[in-house]
Order: C-alpha cells, then structure tokens, then sequence
C-alpha cells in the first residue's frame, strides 16, 4: 500500500463556488476513502454536476481546497489530475466520435502509457495499446463492437465505453456522473454488479439518480441540496434521517412505502 | 505496405500526374507550364501545412500566410545580402546573406517555428471565430511590418536577382526546380502522414474532436495543439521559400489574408484532412486561374460557385468526391 493508504482518496474542504448570487456550492466538506463507494444525491439543480466540475478541474472553486490521493490539487488543470489518478465519466457522453469505439479505448491507454509522445509508429498498428483496450473492451463486455464506429452505438453502450476509458486510466478514484442514466432495467442491473466489483481497484464517487442502485452499492450517502451536504451517512441513517426525508427522498419513500 | 483503399490510388493518380503534367509540357515545348506545375507543387506545400492545422487538429488559421511570406522574406532578404555582399546584421555577430538554399530552408523553418510558437501560443487560448479572427491579426501585423521595411522593398517588394542553389543540382532548370519542389511536397506529405496516424496524432485528432475528453484522460490538449500548429507553420514556411525562389520575387502580397485565405481554400477544394487534399485543391485552383482566367477576368466566379457546390454537397473535397467518406477506425 501506498503511504497514504489509509487517508481519503478524495477530501474536500469548505468548496464554495457561486453564479452571481446563486450558491451551487456552499461550504461543501466530503471524503471518498479507498475502496469506498460513496453516493452523491440531491435533487435537480442542487448543485451535483458543478461539484464533479470542481473536482475533475474543469470549473475552479472560489474558495475551499481538494484533494486528492493527498496531494491539495485545487488549482491543477484537469489533464494534471487525470494523471495523478482520477478517472471519470460524463452525465452526457463525451467521447471521440469518429473514432472506432476501440480507438478510443486505445487512445485513453495511450494516454497512461505515453502521453502525446510517439510521433511516427503507426498507433492503430501498436500491438500493445491494441491487446491493452481489448481488455479493458472484454471487462465492459463491448467486446463484439470493437470495430464499430461510436456512433454506431446505443446510449447504454456509450456509457459502457466511458466506463471502460476512465478504467484504462486504471484510475485510484472514479468520478461518475449519473452512469445509469437511459439504461434500462436490465443494464441497470448489470451495471450495479460491474461498478460493486470495482470498489477494490478504485474509489467512486457516484453520482445518481437511480436510488435501487445507489442503496444496493453506497457505502455512504452524502445528500446535496443547493449546494449544501444536508446529510452523510450509510444507506440506512440517510433512509432514517428525517431532515432527508424532508428535503429530498420524502416522495420516493413515500412511494415505497405505498407501494409495498 | 500501404493498403489498397481507394483513397491510395487516388492519391496515386494525384502524384503521377503533378510528375507528369511538367515532363509532357516540356515534350510539347510549351515550357510555361513546367513553371505552372511548380506553382502547383508549391502551393500544394503550403496548402500541406495547413491542413495539418485545420484539418487534422481542427484549428482554422486564417493567418498561413504568415508564414508563407515569412519563408519568402527569409529567401529574399538572404539572396539580397549575399548579391550586395552586405551583412544582415553586423553586431553582435555579423550574419551575411546566404545563396544556399539549404541554409535558406533552415533559417525559414526556424523562424516560421519560432512566430508560430509565439502566434499559437496566444491564438490557442481561444477556439472558434476568435481563433480565426486573432491570427488573421497577427499575420496582418507582420504584413504592415514588411510594407514599413523600405530596406526590404517596403510595399513595393523584393526581387531576388539569381534563384539560390542546391550543391549538385541546377536549380536554375525549370524542370530542376520542379522536381525539388515535387520532392519537398512529397516528403512532406510522407511526414505528415506518419505524424497523423501516430500517438501524438490520435492525440491530436481528439483535441479536434473533443478537448474535453482529450484533457480527462490526461492529456493537455494546448501543448498538443501548439506543437501541430507549429509544424504546420513550418511546412507552409517552407512552400513560401520555394514561392520566393520560383518568382524571383517577394513582396507583402505574400503574407497578404488573400493569400492566407487561398491556401484555406486549397485545403477545403481538394477536401479537409485528406492526406492529398491540399495537391488536388492547388491543382484545380491554378488550373482554373490559367484556363478560365485566361478567358475571362472573372474567372473567380467559377471558383466561387465551385467552392460553394463542394461546401454545399461535397464536404470531403475533390478526394472526397473521388475516394468517398474519409475512413475513421
């Protein structure tokens, strides 16, 4: 194990970033610890996807600190933190569209490997990246459209090859952002198993919406709303919470609870 | 081994006849059109470096021409020196002219290199029309300062009085020349090639497509930009030494934004990120300016309707229209 083993993968520290006058982060403080699943729900405009901006680098804090894999990276760019160890994905799908869905999956190897660096060997040729992203192709099961062009594929199938990009990186702590979005029962389902056999390569920070998904994989729950953790707890004192049920979850227990 | 696609065997074709059209014109003793295959190849050149810019990484300069002209400066002032027998600079080193063309293509890829690290270094902190239009600026800024150099001609240009030489081959021939223009565009090309379908340019390809993405798997994607802005410039520095040579003539025409748009047309005729794009636009372009033009002043509005119809129906160019859709794996 590394030095830092047992510290936070992730700590964030008093994150505050406004619009104008709207606060989407308010003093925000929120640990991810190694071989943690750690659930981030709120309701729509609480502030979710500006906090995974922050922490990815794409949108810097007014004030606050991240850190990560105990380095206090609050002012890297995002590339720097990617290569430090930080693997995400996108709410909507952010790939290479002309690129075969293996290219791509090549071209985030690459990125671990070597960088932008190699300037005459034939990459679709490399028989190293090659053998690497069908690897990585095989676990997400995207094996069979190797080939296949991105925009050939389903919307569950984008989100399967995002998965398998930020796992190329082979990253310490997965950021992502509503995974399960579009996917349907079944991928759904498959996608829970895939993410809970992860949690021992790496870290996540799970962005959902999907509240079966997030009670079968969280270890904890932290609830955002505009722009403050109300909550953080395990599956069962977030359910218990009432100050939770008030702000957020209230109609979807209500729901289950009428439903069973 | 090259694969058999039929995007190869156009370019095949494209190759064969830019060697051919000079050797026939010689066979017929019409020797103006070896001159004209030249401009071809030297356009073409330039036309090269641009797309590496534009099309492979997505960055539309409308400022080559920049460095077009810089090159041809680079020609004409050094051929001007080493006729006077004057000195460049005196001091703190004296640094003569040069009849060498290969120390000329050496001091023109270092200078074109180094302007274009200091224009894309600024330009490539904005994307989109801000990028267009900031190095259109920046080459209108080197065109003023040439038109303010009366020691270099100022307005008026610069007339390079002997075509500097090669050891052991007369670039004074017609033909000579050609083929060294015809080597250096192929070579080019070759570079070019490899360089797009390396590492650094499957890199590069997603910074057009998608920066965001290219930047979450750790790659910044500025220095990558930066690097292929620069080699891009230094191949259309290169063509703008050859323009300089062929002429006999430099002048701020060169770094002109007519100029600079022409070569963006070169690139968008013969087809965006096609390999052989830049050849088969320059082609048609040249070909069109001597026919047409030769008939009509007006020859621009045929260019202009056939450019309309290629943006409007026929998005991969000429090759695109030959080869079909650009092969993405």
């Amino acid at each position: 194990m590394t030095s830092n083993g047992s510290e936070a993968l992730l700590e964030l520290k008093g994150l505050h970033k406004a619009f104008g006058a709207l606060k989407a982060t308010d003093g925000v403080d929120l640990t991810v610890r190694p071989g943690e699943i750690h659930a981030l729900i709120g309701p729509n405009g609480a502030g979710k996807s500006t906090l995974i901006s922050q922490i990815a680098g794409g949108l810097a804090p007014d004030g606050g600190s991240i850190t990560l894999l105990g380095e206090e990276v609050t002012s890297w760019p995002v590339a720097r933190r990617a290569r430090l160890g930080l693997g995400r994905t996108f709410q909507v799908s952010s790939l290479a569209t002309e690129f075969s869905v293996l290219r791509n999956v090549m071209l985030a190897v690459q990125a671990r490997t070597s960088g932008a660096r190699g300037f005459w060997a034939p990459v679709r040729r490399d028989q190293a990246l090659r053998s690497a992203a069908l690897g990585v192709l095989d676990r997400v099961r995207l094996t069979r459209r190797a080939d296949d062009p991105v925009s050939a594929l389903s919307h569950g199938e984008r989100r399967l090859l995002e998965v398998a990009m930020a796992l190329a990186l082979r990253p310490k702590l997965l950021l992502l952002d509503e995974p399960m979005a579009g996917l349907g029962p079944e991928g759904t389902k498959e996608l829970t198993g895939f993410l809970a056999s992860l949690k021992h390569e790496a870290g996540i920070l799970l962005v959902e919406h999907d509240m079966d998904a997030v009670f079968a994989l969280a270890d904890r729950i932290s609830v955002l709303v505009y722009g403050r953790i109300i909550a953080t707890g395990t599956v069962d004192e977030i359910r218990a919470s009432a100050e939770v049920r008030e702000a957020y979850l209230g109609d979807h227990l209500h729901e289950k609870a009428g439903g069973a | 081994m090259p694969e058999l696609t039929k995007e190869n065997l156009v370019n095949t074709v494209l190759a064969l006849a830019l060697l051919a059209a000079p050797l026939i014109a010689i066979a017929l003793e019409e020797s103006f059109y070896v001159t004209l295959a030249s401009r071809v190849a030297i356009l073409a050149l330039a036309g090269v470096g641009l797309n590496l810019a534009l099309g492979t990484g997505g960055m539309v300069s409308f400022g080559h021409a920049a460095f077009f002209g810089l090159g041809g400066y680079v020609a004409g002032i050094a051929g001007l020196h080493a006729f006077e027998g004057s000195a460049f600079l005196a001091w703190p080193l004296e640094i003569g002219g040069s009849e060498s063309l290969l120390v000329i293509w050496g001091v023109a890829l270092a200078v074109t290199a180094l302007v274009a690290l200091a224009i894309g270094a600024i330009s490539l902190r904005t994307s989109g029309v801000y990028f267009i239009m900031i190095t259109l600026a920046f080459a209108q800024m080197i065109y003023y300062f040439a038109i303010s150099l009366p020691t270099y001609g100022g307005e008026d240009g610069l007339s390079l009085y002997l075509r500097s030489q090669l050891p052991a081959v007369d670039t004074d021939d017609p033909l000579t020349f050609f083929l060294v223009c015809y080597v250096l565009l192929l070579g080019a090309i070759f570079l070019v090639h490899r360089l797009v379908d390396s590492r650094f340019g499957a890199a590069l390809q997603c910074a057009r497509m998608n920066p965001q993405r290219l930047a979450t798997l750790g790659i910044a994607p500025f220095p990558v930009k930066l690097t292929a802005f620069t080699l891009s410039a230094m191949i259309t520095g290169l063509a703008g030494t050859l323009f300089a040579e062929l002429n006999g003539f430099v002048s701020p025409a060169m770094l002109s934004w007519h100029l600079s748009g022409e070569i963006i047309i070169f690139v968008i005729l013969g087809g965006v990120g096609r390999l052989f794009g830049p050849v088969a636009g320059a082609a048609l372009f040249i070909l069109l300016e001597s026919f047409i033009g030769g008939l009509t002043d007006r020859w621009q509005l045929v260019l202009g309707l056939i450019l309309l119809s290629v943006v409007l129906f026929a998005r991969g160019g000429v090759v695109g229209l030959l080869a079909g859709k650009a092969r993405h794996d």
